[in-house]
């Protein structure tokens, strides 16, 4: 029997967005960059939002950024995700410049404990055979 | 752009029968309620409507066939909660260009009983980027802006819960506000904790409601039933749909494109208003808008809420319907802040009627200040 689920699996995965779940199944952060104006970018789409070029390709990002904002989720608002509360909604700035939402983990849930532009790093949780998500913790 | 201005009025406006929790009023029927009730508010008939607006589960072909209209013009922009103030001047353009005669932008919403709706999301994005870690629901997405907001400006819990309680000395005045007794600062800091920042009574009410708002061009808005009530200025403007992208967080650029074109197209400053509507999903909303919208600096839109100004006898008076944190918040609220400044304009708000009202703003967002719409009302040409 397959263990139970704690998290809702992204749903539904878009073809242009392969080379990022491919690469987290790797235990790799990639990052969709533009060839022509070299900024990374994400979510991942086929031409870049920075110079609208269409010649986008991948990089691999460092995995280390700032925790550009968080909230405190006391309750869960989707049944499918049951992870007890209180647990850390994180907006992470990378260094390589996107945002992307994750988890803060390995902290106390406590707004007197965490703060905005803390460095934290990727960690790398397999959900399924398919699906790895990065999550994130204060940087060691 | 400024041959706009003044070419149109809004000429009738209303709430469906009841609003509040209603299990047994449809979608569909708080709709049909709010345009019967506001084209009668007008002076006019339902068939008289030839240009039909709305946004939402239902499309406009959808309203036109429920009213047992033929419309011969439709905008069904769907941008969140602000898409009905961003129709108040795709409706001036439409009527102006003679495209159509009578429109009627139309909201209703059983946002809290959610009877006769069927929920089908988009979720492309937030599937896959969001919902594996929690997201879901706004609440878990503007308290990232407004905790950032708090980083940077050194605003604090207690400023956040001064709006709410200046939102509910007025939901006091308003007969149809769903809480209205008086609340304290420590009410709102000693409510259940949700989503820090975020207590209870920072976040909007969830309620089932439908409103609508009739506009004609100026000349036949003199026939109509009641003062006319003309749209000034109009903007609007989108940025993003995930808050990550969001580039000036805390400021919002859409709301920053959207207020300045209604305020050139209607000539006016931050100093002409008597009286302003802004979309409060969140305490924190107001002031962040204030500020992108230019009337305060960064972090200082809180100032209108401690120093009082916002409150009923205040110096600019902000929500006086009692807002979506007090008075009702169906989902998508943009149609209820235009009801109540319309309303303010003809002098109807009897207890909570600000004095000499000749000049209105309001703004709404979408989304997480992703879309704004920006309207600028007043009875005087």
């Amino acid at each position: 029997m397959e263990p139970e689920l704690l998290r809702p699996l992204p749903k539904p995965m878009t073809p242009e967005a392969k080379p990022y779940w491919d690469g987290l199944r790797e235990g790799k952060l990639m990052l969709p960059e533009c060839n022509d104006c070299g900024k990374a970018f994400f979510y991942p789409r086929i031409a870049c939002p920075n110079c609208h070029s269409r010649n986008v390709g991948w990089v691999q990002a460092s995995g280390k950024g700032k925790l550009y904002s968080f909230q405190i989720a006391y309750r869960a608002l989707n049944p499918a995700f049951k992870i007890p509360p209180p647990y850390v909604l994180a907006m992470v700035e990378l260094e390589e410049g996107p945002r992307l939402m994750s988890n803060l983990i390995n902290v106390e849930a406590d707004p007197d404990v965490i703060k905005c532009d803390m460095a934290v790093e990727v960690v790398f949780e397999k959900q399924t055979d398919e699906v790895t998500i990065p999550l994130f913790q204060p940087a060691s | 752009m400024k041959d706009l201005s003044n070419s149109v009025a809004i000429v009738g406006v209303d709430e469906s029968d009841e609003i509040g929790k209603l299990p047994d009023v449809s979608l569909t029927s708080l709709h049909l309620q709010a345009v019967h009730n506001a084209v009668a508010d007008a002076g006019l008939k339902i068939s008289d409507i030839d240009g039909v607006f709305t946004a939402g589960q239902h499309s406009p072909a959808m309203l036109g066939e429920a009213l047992g209209i033929t419309p011969r013009y439709v905008d069904g922009t769907s941008v969140g909660g602000c898409s009905f103030i961003m129709m108040v001047g795709h409706a001036v353009a439409a009527l102006h260009h003679g495209l159509c005669d009578v429109a009627v932008i139309s909201h209703g919403e059983s946002g809290r009983s959610g009877t006769g709706v069927t929920r089908a999301r988009d979720t492309s994005l937030s599937g896959q980027y969001e919902m594996p870690y929690g997201f879901g629901g706004a609440p878990t997405y503007f308290g990232m802006i407004t905790n950032r907001h708090m980083h940077e400006y050194g605003t604090t819990l207690e400023d956040w819960a001064r709006v709410a309680v200046s939102t509910r000395a007025w939901a006091g005045l308003n007969p149809k506000a769903m809480f209205r007794d008086p609340i304290t600062v420590e009410d709102v800091l000693n409510s259940p904790k949700l989503f820090y920042p975020f207590n209870l009574l920072n976040i909007c009410l969830v309620t089932d409601a439908g409103g609508a708002v009739v506009l004609t061009r100026a000349e036949r808005a003199k026939d109509c039933a009641k003062k006319p009530v003309y749209v000034r200025g109009a903007g609007e403007g989108t940025e993003h749909t995930l808050v990550t992208n969001m580039t000036d967080m805390p400021m919002s650029k859409a709301t920053a494109i959207s207020g300045n074109k209604a305020f050139e197209m209607a000539g006016v400053t931050h100093g002409d208003f008597d009286h302003i509507m802004l979309y409060d999903a969140f305490s924190s909303g107001p002031p962040m808008m204030l500020e992108s919208l230019g009337f305060a600096e960064p972090g200082e839109g809180v100032r209108f809420f401690d120093e009082g100004r916002s409150d009923p006898g205040g110096s600019l008076p902000i929500n006086t319907n009692g807002g979506g944190l007090s008075y009702t918040h169906s989902g998508m609220y943009g149609i209820f802040p235009i009801i109540e400044a319309v309303r303010q304009q003809r002098g109807e708000c009897g207890d909570r009627q600000v004095p000499g009202v000749k000049c209105s703003l309001v703004n709404g967002m979408g989304g997480m200040l992703s879309a704004a719409g920006t309207i600028v009302l007043s009875h005087e040409t």
